[in-house]
This record gives C-alpha cells, sequence and structure tokens, in this order.
C-alpha cells in the first residue's frame, strides 16, 4: 500500500502566508489545469484524441507552485504526463488542445501528440515519451546554461517510475560533479502505471536517492500550492546561485488511471476519494481562500464559470481546426543546411 | 439547455461497451469529476466521470444494457435553474450541448473512412544535388593521418564557433583513447573539453539537452560499441524531436568514434552500426574512407544544424592521406565521390571497405576487368543517383561493407539498383559483407569472419562471368 501524501489531515497544514493575487492566480492556474484535463478526457471518450492521454488532474499544485519560483529564461522540461506543464507555462490552452485531436493548429502541427510538445517561446521543452529520458535532457538544458554564464536554472520533472531508470542517476552524477544548475522535481503520484512506490523502488524516500552524489533533497507535500512553492523558492535559489542540482520530491496523487484506458484495478476506490475529499489541491487552496475573504462563493464560481468558458473555446478550436496538409508529412524531418 | 453526456471510449478501438452500472440517480447533483456510471468492454471495467456539473435528469441508457455504441446519448444533465423535468429523453436529440463539436457526425465519419481506404502519401521532396567544391590548381597538399585530420577539424571548427565542443570519455586529461582529441584541451580549456564519467546514455542525452539549449556538442563514443548504451537518446530524442515538434526543436549535435572491427577484439568491440543509425530519418549518417573526407566532412558535420552520426574507423586513424591545404575545406553530406572510375563492374563501399575495394580493383585490372570504385562517405542521405549512373554504365553492381548482410547497407542499395536500372543489369546485384556470426577473437575465425579484398575479388569475378 502506497503512502499517503505527507500531511495527513488538514489541521496539520502549516499555514502559509496568503496574498490575495497570488492566492487568486493559483486558484485559476490550477482550475485551469483541471477543467483542461477533464474535458480533453471526454474528448478522448468521444475519440477526438486517441493513442496515449495521461491526464494531470490531482497533482496540479505542483506545477502551478513551482511555475512561481521560475524568471524569465528558466526551462522546464517533463515526460509524457504533461499538459498541466504546458498550461502552467502559460502555453495557449488552443493550440494544446488541437495537439491533442492531432490538427493543424496543434503546437506540433499535429505531429506530436499528448505526449510530444514543445514551445521554444515558452521554454517548455516537452513532453517526452520514454520514461526518464528528458532527466539527462534537462541536466543537458542546465548545461547549457552554466556554459552560456546565464544565471537561469531548468526545472526537470519526472515521476516515481522514471526515478528507478539508471539514466536519472547517470545525470545526478554528472549534476553534481559539475554543479550544473538544474532542479529535479520528482512527481511522486504513488503509481507508476500500476506499481505502487512500495512494489518498486527499495528506497521509498525518493528525495533521499541524491544522497551518494552529494544532492540535497526534500520532501514536499505536493498537494498543497504553497508549501510547493515554498519549497521551490529554496530549491531554484540554490541552483541558481551556482551550487549546483537540488532534489524536490513532490508527495501527489494522480485521480485518474496512469492513461486513459487504465481502470485502476490497483488501488482501492476508498483511496481516491480519501484524497479527494480530504487533500485536493483545489479545494483546499478554495477553502483557505474564503477563510481569508479574498473572494466569496460567488466570485469563485465565477471565475470557474470563465474558465469553463476558456476550456470550452479550446475544444471548440480544436475540433474546428483542421488535420495537418498531407505536405506536412515530409517537412521537419531534417533542418535545411545553410549554404556558406 | 441540457447536457449530454456520451458512452466514452475506452481506447481509440473501442465500438461499443456495456453499461453496467448506473452510481447516480435521476434527480441526484453532481459535480464534474463526480463518477456517475460504470462501463464495461471485453477488456475492462471504467468508471465514467461527469464533465459538467448539473442535475442528472434523465438516464437514458439503463444499466445492463450491453452493445452501447460509442458516442450515443447515455443520460442528460439538467443544468443550474433548469427544470429537471423539462428534459427530453429521445436517444438522437441532435443538440450539441457539451460544446465540443459533433462527434459521429457523418462529415467526420467520412473522413475517418477516407483516412482508413489509404489515401496516397504526397510524394517525398526531391534531394538537391551536391556537388564536391573545387579544389582550385595548385594548392598544395600535406600527408596527415585521419586521426588528425579528424583533430584539426574539431579544432578549427572550435576557433570558428564558441558554441562547439567535445565531450567524452578521456577527451580531456587523457588526450583521447585514440588521440583523436590531441591538445584540444591545451588550447580550448576544461569548459569546451569535457571529459565525462563513464555514463555513455546520461551524457549522450545532456550532450542532446545541450543542444536544445543552443550548444552545439560533439558527443565522443570510445567505440560505438559503446553507444548501444546510449542509443535511446541519439534516436528518440536527437532524432526524432524535430519532427515531433513540428520543427521547433532541433538539435545539432554529431555523435563520433570508432565504428567496427578493430583488431583481435572480440564480437562486442567490433560491432559495424552502419545499418543501425542509417534506417532512421532525422539522422544523418557519415562514414568517410581517407582523411581529407574525414575533415571535410566532420567540419560540415559540426556546422550541420540536424544531429549526425559520425562512423569513424579505428584501422584507419594511423592511415595518412594528402589532405589540401585550404583554410576552410568542408564537404557537402550526402554526395557520393567516385574513386576510380571503370567500365565492367560498380564497386560499393564505405570507410574502411574502400580500401580493400580500391585494391580489389587493381587486382581485377590485371585480369582485364575495369571497376568503378564508389566510396558512398554518406550513408543518409544516400547518394543513390551516383550508384545508379554507374551501374547504367557498368551493369553489374557488388556492394562491400564490413558489418553484417543481413537487412543491412547493401541490402537497401542492391534493392535500390533492383528499382531502378532492373534493365541495366547484366547479373544479380551482389553482396560482400561480414559472415553472419559474432565476431571470433581467435586470428584465423576472425580472418574467415571478416570480407576483405579477396571477397570483393571474387564476388566482381562471379558478375563478371561470361563478359
Amino acid at each position: 500500500m502506497a503512502k499517503a501524501p505527507a500531511n495527513k489531515s488538514k489541521s496539520s497544514k502549516p499555514k502559509f502566508k496568503m496574498k490575495r493575487d497570488e492566492a487568486l492566480k493559483f486558484y485559476r492556474d490550477m482550475l485551469l489545469i483541471r477543467r483542461f484535463e477533464e474535458r480533453a478526457g471526454q474528448l478522448y471518450g468521444m475519440g477526438k484524441i486517441a493513442g496515449f492521454c495521461h491526464l494531470y488532474i490531482g497533482q496540479e499544485a505542483v506545477v502551478t507552485g513551482m511555475q512561481a519560483c521560475l524568471k524569465d529564461g528558466d526551462q522546464i522540461i517533463t515526460g509524457y504526463r504533461d499538459h498541466g506543464h504546458m498550461l502552467a507555462c502559460d502555453m495557449d490552452p488552443k493550440g494544446v488542445m488541437a495537439e491533442l485531436t492531432g490538427r493543424a493548429d496543434g503546437y506540433s502541427k499535429g505531429k506530436g501528440g499528448s505526449m510530444h510538445m514543445f514551445s521554444r517561446e515558452k521554454n517548455f521543452y516537452g513532453g517526452h515519451g520514454i520514461v526518464g529520458a528528458q532527466v539527462p535532457l534537462g541536466t543537458g538544458l542546465a548545461f547549457s546554461n552554466k556554459y552560456k554564464g546565464t544565471d537561469n536554472v531548468c526545472l526537470t520533472y519526472f515521476g516515481d517510475g522514471a526515478a528507478n531508470q539508471g539514466q536519472v542517476y547517470e545525470s545526478f552524477n554528472m549534476a553534481s560533479l559539475w554543479d550544473l544548475p538544474v532542479v529535479y522535481v520528482i512527481e511522486n503520484n504513488q503509481y507508476a502505471m500500476g506499481t505502487s512506490v512500495a512494489r518498486a523502488s527499495a528506497e521509498v524516500e525518493l528525495f533521499k536517492r541524491g544522497i551518494s552524489f552529494e544532492i540535497e533533497g526534500e520532501e514536499v507535500d505536493g498537494m498543497d500550492v504553497y508549501a510547493v512553492k515554498e519549497a521551490g523558492e529554496k530549491a531554484v535559489k540554490y541552483a541558481r546561485s551556482g551550487k549546483g542540482p537540488y532534489i524536490l520530491e513532490m508527495k501527489t496523487y494522480r485521480y485518474r488511471g496512469h492513461s486513459m484506458s487504465d481502470p485502476a484495478k490497483y488501488r482501492k476506490r476508498e483511496e481516491v476519494d480519501d484524497i479527494r475529499t480530504h487533500h485536493d489541491p483545489i479545494d483546499g487552496l478554495k477553502e483557505r481562500i474564503l477563510e481569508e475573504e479574498f473572494a466569496s462563493e460567488n466570485e469563485l464560481k465565477d471565475l470557474d464559470k470563465e474558465i469553463k468558458e476558456i476550456v470550452k473555446e479550446a475544444a471548440d478550436f480544436s475540433l474546428d481546426s483542421p488535420e495537418p496538409d498531407p505536405e506536412e508529412l515530409w517537412t521537419d524531418v531534417l533542418r535545411e543546411v545553410e549554404s556558406a | 439547455m441540457s447536457i449530454d453526456v456520451l458512452m466514452p471510449a475506452l481506447s481509440p478501438t473501442m465500438e461499443e461497451g456495456t453499461l453496467s452500472k448506473w452510481l447516480k440517480k435521476e434527480g441526484d447533483k453532481v459535480s464534474s469529476g463526480d463518477v456517475i456510471a460504470e462501463i464495461e468492454t471485453d477488456k475492462a471495467t471504467m468508471e465514467v466521470e461527469a464533465v459538467d456539473e448539473g442535475t442528472l435528469a434523465k438516464i437514458i441508457v439503463p444499466e445492463g444494457t450491453e452493445g452501447v455504441k460509442v458516442n450515443s446519448v447515455i443520460a442528460r444533465l439538467a443544468e443550474e435553474g433548469e427544470d429537471a423535468s423539462d428534459v427530453d429523453d429521445a436517444p438522437d436529440k441532435a443538440s450539441d450541448a457539451s460544446g465540443v463539436g459533433e462527434p459521429g457526425s457523418e462529415e467526420s465519419q467520412a473522413t475517418e473512412e477516407k483516412d482508413e481506404s489509404g489515401a496516397d502519401a504526397p510524394p517525398a521532396p526531391s534531394t538537391s544535388t551536391l556537388k564536391d567544391p573545387e579544389v582550385p590548381d595548385g594548392t598544395s597538399f600535406t600527408d596527415t593521418t585521419v586521426r588528425d585530420a579528424l583533430r584539426d577539424a574539431m579544432a578549427e571548427e572550435m576557433r570558428r564557433d564558441e558554441t562547439v565542443f567535445v565531450m567524452g570519455e578521456e577527451v580531456a586529461e587523457y588526450q583521447g583513447a585514440y588521440k583523436v582529441t590531441r591538445e584540444l584541451l591545451q588550447e580550448f580549456g576544461a569548459k569546451r573539453v569535457v571529459d565525462t564519467p563513464i555514463t555513455e546514455h546520461g551524457f549522450a542525452g545532456l550532450g542532446v539537452g545541450a543542444a536544445f539549449g543552443g550548444l552545439k556538442p560533439i558527443v565522443e563514443f570510445m567505440t560505438f560499441n559503446f553507444a548501444m548504451q546510449a542509443i535511446d537518446q541519439i534516436i528518440n530524442s536527437a532524432a526524432k524531436t524535430l519532427y515531433m515538434s513540428g520543427g521547433q526543436m532541433g538539435c545539432s549535435i554529431v555523435f563520433r568514434g570508432p565504428n567496427g572491427a578493430a583488431s583481435r577484439v572480440g564480437a562486442q568491440h567490433s560491432h559495424d552500426y552502419s545499418a543501425w543509425y542509417a534506417n532512421v530519418p532525422g539522422l544523418k549518417v557519415v562514414a568517410p574512407y581517407d582523411a581529407s573526407d574525414a575533415k571535410g566532412l566532420l567540419k560540415a558535420a559540426i556546422r550541420d544544424p540536424n544531429p549526425v552520426i559520425f562512423l569513424e574507423h579505428e584501422l584507419l586513424y594511423g592511415e595518412s592521406f594528402p589532405v589540401p591545404d585550404l583554410e576552410d575545406y568542408t564537404l557537402p553530406i550526402g554526395k557520393a565521390r567516385v574513386r576510380r572510375p571503370g567500365t565492367d563492374v560498380t564497386l560499393v563501399a564505405h570507410s574502411r571497405m574502400v580500401g580493400f575495394a580500391l585494391q580489389a580493383a587493381e587486382k581485377l585490372a590485371e585480369d582485364g576487368i575495369d571497376a568503378e570504385v564508389i566510396d558512398l562517405r554518406s550513408l543518409r542521405p544516400l547518394d543513390t543517383d551516383t550508384v545508379i549512373e554507374s551501374v547504367k554504365k557498368t551493369n553489374r553492381i557488388v556492394t562491400c561493407e564490413e558489418g553484417w548482410r543481413f537487412m543491412g547497407v547493401g541490402a537497401e542499395i542492391c534493392a535500390t539498383v533492383v528499382n531502378e536500372a532492373f534493365d541495366y543489369l547484366d547479373a544479380p546485384p551482389t553482396r560482400v559483407h561480414q559472415k553472419d556470426v559474432p565476431l571470433p577473437y581467435a586470428a584465423n575465425l576472425e580472418a574467415l569472419s571478416l570480407p576483405g579484398t579477396a571477397d570483393i575479388i571474387k564476388a566482381a569475378k562471379a558478375v563478371c562471368e561470361g563478359m
């Protein structure tokens, strides 16, 4: 049985200092991801999205909190459960949804799909389908930052499953050896497909996985956007100052199956219900927003409506966008060589 | 306006399923994310979650119904403020309150059917005609080893472009396992000549990431045998990402090192990967023979905006060839070189086999057979024009490769020749290759396994029989 996220009950949650604008932005950003993913799930059910589609529902606080720690030029890279990261990077929901439906207006012109989307403009480096492969890549982005003498940091996200890939440790070693500005964010959602952390990992406290590389690590309540932000700020500051890599293990949870075709028989319904009822990152923040009187119930309802409208527009756009031109079959295989 | 709840698909191939259970009843309030029903196929049971919120006004498909078509309406929700009793319970309601286009409409069905019928793909774009640059008359040449030519190419490009750096095992302090990076550390310093731990998968991926970040890495593998540890990053990350990103994310990177058999090092250190990498769209694959090509092509590879696999040969490193004394000698990638013109048979080779083919041609000339030798230089793109043109003249072809025959470079060339010059052939295309076994250690067995001059002569004579 997997461990529940770090904080067992609401009463034990530490109270973070909250500012109105930031709290409402976090709420809005998380809600956008949730509604977007719900709609993506529906479009998948309707056969409009095909192939693999891994939803981020439940994990919204992780990317939302981490994104608040970044500055211009910082990079983000992740694995295949990537829709939330893209929205957190301020990529256009329309372009993301149109990629999911495999249309010309998708971020990859319909040639990448759910797991392979990128935005140079927003410094989002994918979207990678091979478990753990983004870890050396993110480490390489950090290498390029150091080489070029910038003070930018690369956030390299991966899951509890990827944490058992050898290339992760090859990366840890080089990142620490060369003091590369990378923050490894382990999104421990408790299950690698259907295998719980305890069934796959000899050391289940994944934040300790950097010890033999002399990388500092910390466990974070990934269901609390403020806990994420606080830990993220510390880690990003550390990496930015030239001290090298940092590991954050986000204890989080995915409500849906691994992918759309996963009925999630490896865990009990009660386990999911318990997290949803007692640890939901969006409900938790909503409660605190109301407590702090940053907004009224009605104002939050209006916000919800606004988000729904954005997501509906994205869905409509993704279905109205044409399929890629057949000529696109042959483009983007190689870049043209500039003649001397 | 009421909201339709549709029968979802569990997978792209699912067409219908069983609505096994309703977990909400008419009149219940539902919020997005609530589980409202369970459906099953022969493979799995799944929960249906509400996407919208409202009141479950009408259950249209009762629980236990089998063969429910995907995208048919299974229930309707009344929105806030709407009277549930006003909600229509007709199963074929045309409205689209879910706000997501028209699932299963005739138009979209038609598109899907057309796709399945296998519409013709547009033709592949034709490749441009490449030419070697002219070496001006009066240019002097200096005899240079392949090893030093490669080194000079890297040094020149590193002087020219600050973003070029070299990384790999033993490239810096040790001066290169095969001394190809000799003295680069002294000139460019440890920032640009980076010793890595023994961690091929890791540093290949790190190199690709650095290339995504705008640098131009030269990643040296001590041998390509060790790049098998890293092949996922080379193919899945370096080769495919430009395409998967719709052109946004290319990476300019060179993976280089010795490929193929050295001498008496056994099966694990003697693998020829030519066919492996040449199989992959999104890569360029270069395999030069002499020092001049090694230099001109490596410089081109470093400047190329794409990932380039640069296959060297350990047994050629110490061989000397004349290299033109030109300030900036670069060659186009994708152009073969006719090394010896001839009229009777075409010998096609790359890397070290070019030397054997040239030796074979000399011997064949003594027996009155005039062989044309083509050095492919690049395996992807493959200069098939030069090969076809030659076969149209000689009417015979022997392909020569150090690797295995099965699914190999020669197989690709022979298939192309059969396709494009079938009527010109006077004999079956023939292949020279390594024997189909892991390379043995014993001197006599190793010699039996590897192809050489004698094999080429034998094959050429066979296709020329009765000429």
